[in-house]
């Protein structure tokens, strides 16, 4: 597959690539461009920012774990075209000089571009717009002065010109240019690529990059040991770190049916690659709380990219949105080829590192009935913003009249899988919703649960404070302002 | 003047375009290679196999190199000749370099060093301090003991004693840009080496070693790192030594950047320390003694381990003048990464331990802990204004009874003459409206239940000089060349912290002229020769120095010959305002260049300097290791939930002795940075090994410093308006590691918060993660 993509408003067209070539190491080794930075290559830095524009907007991205052809028909701004093409400088590279907001310089190119990309898209939640860039030289707050400071003036003209664009001039899905398309999907709107790199396994790998939920469930039966690629924060990893060589891979994000996000009176239902941060907005005028939450997913970046099939998908027993959804009563949708099944969500995750999904089977969509929000979800970290949580818990008990008729508390981080506490629950419903039976409900934590310790947290602090969340379930009910993060001086 | 003004850091406008150059970012010739080390997988024991034969199979290998194919010295330690750069049959850490593997490209490397199959014997491998110290591993005979008086008598007679034992985290430097080095083979046999590294010359010095060649034959430049924060002091000299070894060998350009994750494995952190503390008390609160015992967890090599224990012996006192003082170092030797040189240099573990002191005395005394630390304080230097000069005094701090009667001595027998803190605690203290606050707290504490707040003032004296004395030196290299415009070359490196520019400043006030004609350059071991490393927060001070030396040799020549030429005398010429007056006769600075030119004047300078004054015995623990103390505080306040131990700093008040800034606004950046640096070792930062020794924190993922949110939501930082007492460059003071130490305000206001909770003291360790609040704050409650 040819991928094209604009770079710093200019046209570029990669033949030959390499599939899970990242953008950094394209960038720096193969471009020259050596403005964008590596800090961790794992996503958790931010140095490595680039700002993405498609036709859904403006994005910050880490390079480190974006694959190329995650960028086919997109434009790319590096901090080289962060200026305008006369030297003139950006309104937030003007203000950090201002404010004194670099100091060793390493983590500037990534502040620049994610504050290019808040400033674009008129965001001034800087403390969450700038979450996944770390710098361990200011202190932050040269920066967040720098950022309010350019808040005012407008977006120049040659990064709004990114959104011109014209994306339909790509091609669409051309097939290989060289080795064979897919067997049996011959016909379809799916770029193709295969290569031969005598660096990789000696048999030619193939990368896919379907354009919709069929064709995906066509080629992924065709090819069912290949690996999907949503948002590659954790498969891009898997390249960056584990150091494995993937064979055959799968592009899921230009499968564009599958981003839908549909709110009836009814249900919810969330396409499987839709992102974290269009998940955050879709939820937060009805699970207000869970939204929260998704605000302290991982950083802007990571969220632009995250999708939620891959986050229940990779089956991992600390993902976030697992057990909010279990809470609400998620119903998981998959597909294979044409047949689809449904199944509650925490059917899925059978045991750690086992799900119930069949080879050339793909998560399709999750989705929840509407219903009152009672739902709390609460994320103990080490670090508030960008850390994988210690401990996850999600409560939604219904209370008619006092007692409780109906309890779903589901928890990541307390065992193998994201899972209830069906003790717990049992406790609870049918008990007049008191202190009392609160704390009955709390002494049946340890039959749900054994922890584990690990770098994160203990047993003991996992379990105590899972027990713990119960009881702030109950005060906050009551509307009291019960968390730190609600607090000023 | 251009010193004292608030200008830029001179990179930013590169900094913001992308267009500053570090090491892994230099262009490099067609054909360079990539290094990457293979690790030891266990904590220690012999190396029985090496099969190395997938790894050399592996795509893109070029050589793989043992410790048995190193032609000279396989060493890269900067003390102790005790850290081979390749394993010599035995490995002492998880996450040794135990093989070298030059390949095409970074990744290959990385792949291949993954190929390894080694077997090994393996050993008991010492993981804790107390396993160290029971079987006596250990670097020098035994402790180092500092004392003044007899602390144990002191404190058996007190009205108060107070006993406990607590730990001190390490910490990862996490310094942006990761160890790199770049090593390009000369026409001769020499070597050029780019490395980031706050000690060229000792790359120099390693790498030379290691290619069997005198040091000329080795030049190290180095224009900027990004962050280095005391890990690039020494961590950097196995990656220089191999790209040099390696270039040597292959007669290519050689690259090594360690990935993040191998950078975290490999290298040394922070010291953590487990201090035990006696100290007894009057009633009244004045400490009559105190006796410590530091258990320092080196890692496996000396490093920098002695002098960094040394520092934190000579913070025991931090601010406080105590009649008898015992300090009982033990610097032991484990099977965990090398411990080494960390912003504080030791200094902060030793100032936590008598802050724990304060802290934990002011909660069995109950009175407020900054009267406390005010009556301990030393005495404020005899020419200062009695009763804090002009600023208000805050009613509610009693100066105390005895001050005027201390004795105004360190524990290591060196008078404070310079005590500024009187006067910085009063004027912070009213600033940050600390009384009101803390009375609001506990009204506030008194009516909610799981969540509490808490506040905490600390203060902050800090030596200034390498206790090394030796290091205490500095040159300087200028030039002036015929249009007017100077070039600028020092000793000190550049890693963030803005000495470029505040040396350029100085050579710009030296000359009169505009910042903009003095051009700053890299540093380099073929223009100034035999540099200390920049650290100990002296780079401004003593690269000041060295370089207004240099440009006042020039300067002085160029008014001799100007006054010969107009006829005047030499005290007649003026350098001011981008001109040069002589007597009536105004000229421009590039006239007056182009005149010495011609007239045959040397325009070209090395400039010296050496610190005075100092005279340090580090075995008896006696005499003048500091030129002058640095001096801060800080109050913060925080929040904390009993039900998770989550936790929140809400505000933050500094007010910090910086003397005369060179330049307030780098200043007042080194103060915040340092700050929250400082409050994320001793909360969210948090290292952690399993039990075979395994650092199981070894990315950001898991290794937690402070993101955007968690700076103060309020963050007041000021600094203090004075000058220093000895003359230092332009009467400033060295600024890049005393604040660092303000971070532990931080720490005490949660142990004020947590305290809340129960009548029981805290006992709170560092770093007091959630999990360390939640589990005080349980025991507190059921009054352990
Ligand atoms: C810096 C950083 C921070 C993070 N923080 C958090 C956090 O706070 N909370 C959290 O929960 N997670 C976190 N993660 C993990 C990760 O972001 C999430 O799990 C994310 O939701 C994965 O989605 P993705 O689209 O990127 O998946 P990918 O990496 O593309 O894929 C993940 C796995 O799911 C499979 N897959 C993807 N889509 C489908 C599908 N539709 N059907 C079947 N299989 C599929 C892939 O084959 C792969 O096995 C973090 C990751 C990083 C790098
Ligand atoms: S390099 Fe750290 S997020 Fe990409
Ligand atoms: S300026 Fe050094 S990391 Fe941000």
């Amino acid at each position: 597959m040819t991928i094209t993509f604009h770079l710093n408003g200019e046209e570029v067209s990669l033949p030959d690539t390499e599939p899970t070539t990242t953008l950094l190491d394209w960038l720096r080794e193969d471009r020259g461009l050596t403005g964008t930075k590596e800090g961790c290559n794992e996503g958790d830095c931010g140095a490595c920012t680039v700002m993405v524009t498609d036709p859904d907007g403006a994005r910050a991205l880490n390079a480190c774990i974006l694959f190329l052809p995650q960028l086919q028909g997109k434009s790319v701004r590096t901090v080289e075209g962060a200026a305008g093409p006369d030297g003139t400088l950006h309104p937030v590279q003007q203000a950090l000089i201002d404010h004194h907001g670099s100091q060793c310089g390493f983590c500037t190119p990534g502040f620049v571009m994610s504050m290019v990309t808040a400033h674009t898209n008129g965001a001034t939640d800087h403390d969450t717009q700038l979450a996944g860039n770390l710098c361990r030289c200011t202190g932050y707050a040269p920066i967040i002065r720098a950022a309010e400071a350019a808040e005012a003036t407008p977006a120049p003209q040659w990064i709004t010109a990114d959104r011109k664009f014209t994306f339909s001039e790509i091609p669409r899905g051309e097939v290989a240019d060289r080795g064979a398309a897919p067997p049996s999907a011959p016909d379809t709107q799916t770029d193709t690529q295969t290569t031969t790199d005598t660096d990789k396994a000696t048999h030619p790998s193939l990368a896919l990059r379907p354009r919709s939920g069929d064709d995906l469930a066509t080629a992924f039966v065709a090819r069912p040991e290949a690996t999907l690629i949503a948002g590659a924060t954790d498969v891009g990893l898997w390249v960056t770190k584990t150091l494995r060589n993937l064979e055959d891979v799968i592009f899921l994000d230009g499968c564009t049916d599958l981003k839908e996000i549909t709110v009836t009176d009814t249900e919810v239902r969330l396409g499987a690659m839709a992102d974290m941060n269009r998940v955050r907005q879709a939820l937060a005028p009805l699970h207000a709380s869970f939204a929260e939450m998704i605000r302290r997913f991982a950083s802007q970046q990571v969220r632009a990219a995250a999708t939620i099939g891959g986050n229940i998908a990779n089956g991992s027993p600390i993902g976030d949105t697992p057990p909010a959804l279990i809470a609400l009563g998620a119903q998981l949708h998959l597909r294979r080829g044409d047949s689809r099944r449904s199944l509650p969500l925490e059917a899925f995750f059978l045991d750690y590192g086992k799900q119930d999904r069949g080879a050339g089977e793909f998560v399709e969509a999750v989705s929840f009935p509407r219903q009152p929000d009672s739902l709390r979800v609460y994320k103990l970290s080490k670090r508030f913003d960008q850390d994988i949580s210690a401990v996850l818990g999600a409560f939604n008990v219904t209370v008619t009249e006092g007692s409780v008729t109906a309890a779903r508390i589901a928890f990541g981080g307390m065992a193998g899988i994201p899972k209830r506490a069906a003790h717990v629950e049992t406790a609870l419903v049918g008990q007049r919703w008191s202190e009392a039976t609160v704390a009955a409900a709390q002494a049946e934590f340890h039959k749900d649960f054994s922890p584990m310790s690990d770098m994160r947290a203990s047993a003991e602090y996992r379990l105590a404070t899972a027990k713990n969340l119960l009881g702030r379930y109950f005060t906050d009910l009551n509307g009291a302002p019960q968390h730190v993060l609600e607090i000023s001086q | 003047m251009s010193v004292s003004k608030p200008l830029p850091h001179d990179a930013a406008a590169l900094h913001v375009t992308g267009q500053a150059r570090y090491v892994d970012d230099i262009p490099t010739p067609r054909g360079t290679l990539h290094l990457a080390f293979g690790l030891s997988q266990i904590a220690r024991g012999r190396i029985t196999a090496m099969d190395l034969a997938q790894v050399r199979s592996s795509p893109g290998v070029v050589a793989v190199l043992t410790a048995n194919d190193l032609p000279f010295d396989n060493d890269v330690s900067p003390s102790l000749h005790d850290e081979p750069l390749l394993a010599k049959g035995e490995v002492f850490y998880v996450g040794q370099p135990v093989f070298l593997v030059v390949a095409r490209s970074h990744r290959a490397a990385r792949v291949a060093a993954r190929r390894a199959e080694i077997r090994y014997a393996e050993e008991e491998a010492l993981l804790t301090v107390d396993a160290a110290l029971a079987a006596n591993s250990r670097f020098e005979d035994g402790p180092r003991i500092y004392h003044k008086g007899d602390a144990e008598a002191a404190i058996a007679g007190s009205a108060h004693v107070i006993e406990d034992s607590f730990e001190i985290g390490g910490q990862e430097h996490f310094y942006l840009e990761g160890q790199a080095a770049l090593a390009m083979p000369q026409e001769d046999g020499g070597m050029l080496v780019n490395s980031s590294t706050q000690h060229p010359t000792e790359i120099q010095h390693k790498v030379a070693e290691a290619i069997g060649l005198p040091m000329h034959a080795v030049r190290v430049e180095i224009r900027r790192m990004g962050g280095g924060f005391g890990g690039k002091e020494s961590q950097g000299n196995a990656l220089a030594v191999a790209c040099a070894i390696a270039a040597r060998q292959t007669g290519k350009c050689c690259k090594m950047r360690y990935d993040r994750d191998d950078d975290m494995t490999i290298t040394g952190k922070r010291h953590a320390f487990r201090i035990s503390y006696r100290a007894g008390f009057e009633a009244g609160g004045r400490i009559t003694g105190v006796s410590f015992t530091h258990l320092v967890d080196c890692g496996w090599a000396q490093d920098l381990s002695l002098p960094v224990a040394d520092r934190a012996m000579l913070h025991s006192d931090n601010a406080y003048a105590i009649p008898a003082i015992r300090i009982e170092s033990h610097r032991l030797k484990t099977n965990l990464q090398s411990a080494t040189a960390y912003r504080g240099f030791g200094g902060p573990q030793g100032m936590v331990g008598i802050e724990r002191v304060m802290d934990h005395a002011a909660h069995v005394l109950q009175i407020d802990p900054v009267e406390l630390r005010l009556r301990n304080y030393y005495d404020a230097p005899s020419d200062a204004p009695a009763e804090g000069g002009a600023a208000p005094r805050s009613a509610t701090v009693p100066r105390g009874i005895s001050e005027k009667m201390k004795d105004n001595s360190t524990p290591y027998g060196m008078e404070v003459t310079d005590f500024e803190l009187h006067e910085i605690t009063a004027q912070l203290l009213e600033s940050s409206d600390y009384a009101r606050r803390r009375r609001d707290i506990s009204e506030w504490n008194a009516d909610n239940d799981r969540l509490k707040r808490g506040i905490a003032f600390s203060p902050v004296k800090f030596g200034i000089s390498f206790t090394l004395t030796h290091l205490n030196q500095a040159g300087a290299l200028v030039h002036v060349y015929q249009d007017g415009s100077i070039h600028l070359n020092h000793g000190g490196t550049e890693m963030g912290q803005g000495l470029f520019q505040k040396v350029a400043q100085v050579a710009a006030s030296r000359f009169g002229v505009d910042l903009n004609r003095v051009k700053i350059t890299a540093t380099d071991t073929a223009k100034v020769p035999n540099t200390s490393a920049t650290a100990a927060s002296s780079g401004s001070d003593l690269n000041g120095m060295a370089v207004k030396a240099a440009c006042d040799t020039i300067r002085d020549r160029m008014a001799a010959h100007l006054g010969e030429v107009y006829q005047q005398p030499a005290s007649a010429v003026v350098f001011q305002g981008d001109r040069v007056r002589i007597a009536e006769t105004e000229i421009t600075f590039e006239t007056a260049a182009m005149m010495c030119y011609t007239g045959r004047i040397s325009l070209s300078a090395t400039g010296f300097y050496k610190t005075p004054a100092l005279d340090w015995d580090r075995i008896k623990g006696k005499g003048r290791p500091f030129f002058y103390f640095a001096y801060g505080a800080a109050v913060t306040e925080v929040i904390v939930d009993r039900l998770t131990g989550e936790n929140r700093i809400l505000r933050t008040d500094i007010l910090h002795d910086a003397g005369a800034s060179l330049n307030p606004a780098l200043d007042i950046g080194q103060v915040e940075g340092a700050y929250v640096q400082g409050a994320g070792w001793l909360t969210t930062e948090e290292l952690k090994w399993d039990g075979s020794g395994r650092l199981r924190t070894h990315a950001p993922s898991t290794y937690k410093i402070p993101a955007c949110s968690d700076r103060p939501d309020v963050f007041n930082v000021a600094l203090y308006d004075g000058q220093n007492r000895e003359d230092t460059i332009y009467r400033s003071k060295a600024v890049g590691e005393p604040p660092f130490m303000l971070g532990i305000s931080a720490w005490l206001a949660l142990s004020h918060a947590v305290g809340a909770f129960g009548a029981g003291y805290p006992h709170l360790n560092a770093p007091a993660t959630a999990e360390e609040i939640w589990r005080r704050a349980e025991r507190i409650q059921d009054g352990v």
